[in-house]
């Protein structure tokens, strides 16, 4: 097995509120191997996006490790950070929001290599601007455009051309596709795959998406309320989901298809919420099979069968 | 079979175009499509599609200017929608047809208990009391499956699944014959869209009501509806019942459509996605309006415009290829 690129130990991320300590991310654990994409699937408020911001030191951790290549992001100083930096990329949901009104594409392509301060002269920015744009396929022509003048796609192929600007190892891909039409979807993660391919880079890709996630990833990670529910191969989680919760949302997909019959679970009620969360199992409150253990034990994560994790009392298959 | 059917909505030949500064934007042209009672029809489309255009000229709430109805005939149990006076259509919308937003968040408003807006409606068609009116809102809310107790609560204190049942509360108030969704649950994370759609499947059964859906998702039209029309670029290209468009698709952009959506269940992971992007409204292609992006498009396609072609009873295609006289590639292959 590669050996991995990104290793989380225990990363844990509250906030504190007027009403409590928020549990955004719980004692997160997990390796993403080199050039392998692992996907991380989970509800709005689930604690996905912070759990991503958290990695690259966006936000500062309240606990644990985030080992980068052997060393630990947390304990890096000012300086040695901002070089790091150069590794570490995110590509943002939002391709309207996450670029600046009033940055050209070839301006906001060009700010990271500035601000590194990666090229002497002028002509050598702008030929590397050029190459980044002809990679995530955007038109030489449109390297004076603002972004109000783009369409989603073309707003998602600067946000990922920006992100690969300084030759990043790692990219979180925060819901890149969330907010585009399906066929355009489709063409960011085929670009996406491409890239990867070519360049052997390693993603952490978040959404709330199932199809997009299996599509895309190598391992998929379900979280729940700040933890980490089950966490296996990607083929492996469709086929033999295990956590109750992973397979409540799995039956919860509508599917284009009319032949199969769809045996639906349908939880109760909303997400709790993760302010001071009770003892117990996070998920005890919505499933199915939940027994007096659940509400007052914290079950741990264990290997169920190889490589397939699950945190959960019983054997609910 | 044929002779049974009643349609409750008939649009026939609707064009809508925008006027603006950029030029005229056309939304919808020569759009048609029918609601039988107590079904379920299917708008499939992508952003700029035309899909909600053509539903909020049915409720008459399309903002002129900018837009222009220039043709067409929308009818309502057998009355033309479209010769209406505002004062007609006043007791219509909300009473005879209602509608359902995208987005919760922004279509309550934030200074009234969700039990008022509900009885806002009630006492708005019906001669009824406050109390009465207070009454049926909270055995409303008690119906979409939120306690009586909170009817007295703002819609900030509701999450987005919460706040979307009292949206189908206020719209269903008035026993509507005709539900308009325009995306119900986009907003919605997906355990939450399975509760919701399971909810309005079942008021959908109780009170016989005929529903248009609007959605991207062809996994919702698989479960909710029961006719489908895929719009592109403000037509339709492909009209037919569920099974004729799920089991024999013929237009190349549903094909498209089908191909882009990655499986769940396979171990396949290719996807492919439907080359170029949609056409500006404001300057559409000559010809078929797909012909640029479509992988069988020959000669033909850049200069004629094809029209409908009806290829098995009440299945309709708007392609060259699907006519006769076509002797191009094969569409369906």
């Amino acid at each position: 097995m590669a050996e991995a690129l990104l290793s989380v130990r225990h990363a844990k991320k509250y906030f504190q509120t007027k009403n409590g300590l928020l549990h955004a991310v719980d004692d997160v654990s997990l390796d993403i191997q080199k050039g392998t994409t692992l996907g991380l699937v989970g509800e709005s408020g689930c604690g996905k996006s912070t759990f991503g911001r958290v990695v690259l030191r966006l936000l500062e951790a309240t606990g644990g490790e985030i080992l980068f290549d052997g060393v630990d992001i947390r304990k890096l100083n000012k300086k040695e950070l901002r070089k790091m930096r150069n590794r570490l990329q995110i590509v943002f949901q939002d391709p309207y929001a996450s670029l600046d009104g009033r940055k050209s594409v070839f301006e906001s392509i060009a700010e990271p290599l500035i601000v590194q301060k990666v090229f002497a002269d002028r002509l050598a920015l702008e030929d590397r601007v050029y190459e980044l744009m002809e990679t995530v396929g955007l038109a030489e022509r449109l390297a004076n455009a603002y972004p109000h003048e783009l369409d989603g796609g073309r707003r998602q192929r600067v946000g990922i051309a920006r992100a690969l600007a300084l030759n990043p190892e790692f990219l979180v891909l925060d819901e890149p596709v969330s907010a585009l039409d399906v066929s355009i979807q489709a063409q960011i993660l085929n670009l996406l795959q491409e890239l990867q391919r070519k360049m052997g880079l390693t993603y952490l890709f978040i959404s709330h998406d199932l199809s997009v996630v299996k599509h895309i990833s190598d391992r998929i990670a379900v979280m729940y309320l700040g933890k980490i529910v089950e966490l296996a191969d990607y083929r492996e989680i469709f086929k033999r989901p295990f956590h109750p919760y992973t397979q409540a949302l799995l039956s919860a997909v509508p599917l284009p298809d009319i032949e199969t019959e769809k045996n639906r679970i349908l939880l109760e009620g909303d997400v709790p919420s993760p302010i001071d969360p009770k003892p117990g199992c996070r998920f005890a409150g919505r499933c199915r099979f939940c027994t007096e253990a659940c509400r007052s034990e914290e079950p741990v994560f264990r290997e169920i069968s190889k490589g397939h994790f699950c945190r959960c009392l019983l054997d609910c298959r | 079979m044929e002779e049974k059917k009643r349609e409750l909505l008939e649009i026939k030949g609707l064009t809508v175009q925008y006027h603006t500064s950029d030029g005229i934007v056309h939304a919808v042209e020569e759009l048609s499509f029918d609601v039988e009672e107590g079904k379920t029809l299917g708008l499939v489309g992508e952003t700029g599609a035309g899909k909600t255009t053509a539903v909020k000229a049915v409720m008459r709430i399309l903002p002129d200017p900018p837009a222009k109805i220039l043709s067409g005939e929308i009818f309502f149990e057998g009355e033309d929608l479209l010769k209406k006076s505002e004062k007609e259509m006043r007791r219509i919308r909300g009473k005879q047809i209602s509608m359902i937003f995208q987005d919760p968040m922004t279509s309550l408003n934030p200074v009234m208990t969700v039990s008022e807006q509900i009885a806002e409606v009630l006492r708005l068609h019906g001669k009824i009391t406050r109390q009465q009116a207070y009454e049926k809102a909270l055995d409303m809310l008690e119906l979409v499956g939120i306690k009586r107790e909170r009817g007295k609560d703002y819609p900030h204190q509701f999450s987005g699944g919460m706040k979307q049942r009292v949206v189908i509360a206020i719209a269903l108030a008035c026993s509507p014959k005709l539900l308009i969704a325009d995306e119900p649950t986009t907003a919605l994370d997906v355990t939450i869209q399975a509760q919701v759609l399971e909810l309005m499947k079942e008021l959908k059964a109780k009170y016989k009501t005929s529903m248009v859906m609007i959605t991207h998702d062809l996994g919702i039209v698989a479960e909710t509806c029961d006719s489908v029309a895929i719009l592109y670029a403000g037509q339709v290209v492909e009209y037919g019942t569920r099974e004729q468009i799920f089991k024999n698709y013929q237009h190349p952009y549903t094909k498209g459509l089908f191909a882009c959506i990655p499986d769940l269940f396979s171990d396949s992971n290719e996807l492919t996605p439907i080359r170029g992007l949609m056409p500006d409204p404001t300057r559409l292609p000559e010809g078929c309006r797909f012909h640029p992006r479509c992988p069988i498009a020959c000669e033909r396609c850049g200069k004629e415009k094809p029209g409908p072609v009806e290829t098995e009873p009440g299945h309709w295609v708007r392609c060259l290829a699907a006519a006769k006289d076509w002797e191009g590639g094969n569409a369906c292959g």
